[in-house]
């Protein structure tokens, strides 16, 4: 194990302690998804996905 | 009653349109600014060292001083010094994936499907207009349970868990788009200093993701 490692683990956990409090407060604070809400959500998701399959088959050529 | 007052709708559209116009103009102009530090950066041939603390210092500004300076002009100023940093953080990773034969391809694939993964799901919530607020929440805690992961993974060093933190990355950072997005068409998001810093850390994160993942299954070394 490197300095560099501690280093960057330092960093993320320094990260996750200022970002606690503020998803803790964002997850009980958002408003409730009603219906159909998820999937407008997961359509643009999708595409992403089936979006980065190409582009891992392009360079894979 | 009809409560629908016009004047009122105006203001708020024309408002949400300059925040909006802000917001991208704001962000194409960091975006070009993270590009030449990066630039700077791979010319130099800084080390991993100095990435990390560009790093810590866009993040130390990000949590103290962007707070204290977003309503100002300082403010852009601000972020112009945050994207410089994290551009200029991204050189050693750039130089490392030039030094692979099709190194120059697979920057210009990760930078270029960056590009249309943001044109594409900006581009869907300014059509279909829908809020998804609803989605903070789970977005932030996706977040924590990646970062819980990555901590984990630079002890354990599984490549696959690597590959797997990259690909949630990118979908997380995605969901941040239409969440931030969205906020700035609802209404939600008035200040396009934040709204740039927001937008632009999801860009950085799925590039250097999406880069991850073409250098495992195109890289040639």
């Amino acid at each position: 194990m490197d300095g560099m490692q501690i280093a960057s683990a330092v960093f993320l956990v320094l990260m996750l302690a200022f970002l606690f409090p503020r998803a803790k407060q964002m997850f009980f604070n958002s408003p409730k998804a009603e219906s159909g809400d998820w999937n407008a959500v997961l359509l643009p998701l999708l595409g992403v996905v089936g979006f980065v399959m190409l582009l891992i088959w392009l360079v894979g050529q | 009653m009809n409560n629908f007052n016009p004047s009122i709708s105006t203001t708020s559209a024309v408002s949400i349109n300059k925040v909006l116009r802000n917001t991208y103009l704001l962000l194409s102009f960091t975006l070009l600014f993270s590009a030449l530090t990066a630039g700077v950066s791979m010319m130099l041939h800084v080390s991993h060292v100095v990435s990390l603390v560009c790093s810590f210092a866009a993040m130390g500004m990000i949590w103290f001083v962007l707070p204290r300076t977003a309503n100002s002009s300082a403010g852009i100023g601000v972020v112009f010094a945050i994207t410089g940093l994290l551009g200029f953080g991204l050189g050693p990773i750039l130089n490392h994936y030039l030094a692979l034969s099709n190194g120059p391809e697979l920057i210009a694939t990760s930078l270029g499907g960056t590009g249309i993964i943001f044109l594409a799901l900006s581009g869907y919530v300014l059509t279909t207009k829908r809020d998804f607020s609803f989605m903070g929440g789970f977005l932030m805690v996706g977040l924590i349970i990646a970062i819980l992961a990555m901590v984990a993974n630079i002890f354990l060093q599984i490549p696959a868990l690597s590959l797997a933190l990259s690909s949630a990355i990118i979908l997380i950072m995605s969901g941040f788009i239409l969440f931030d997005t969205s906020r700035i068409i609802n209404g939600g998001e008035t200040n396009y200093v934040n709204a740039t810093v927001s937008l632009y850390l999801s860009l950085y994160n799925i590039f250097v993701s999406l880069l991850h993942i073409l250098g495992i299954f195109g890289g040639d070394d």
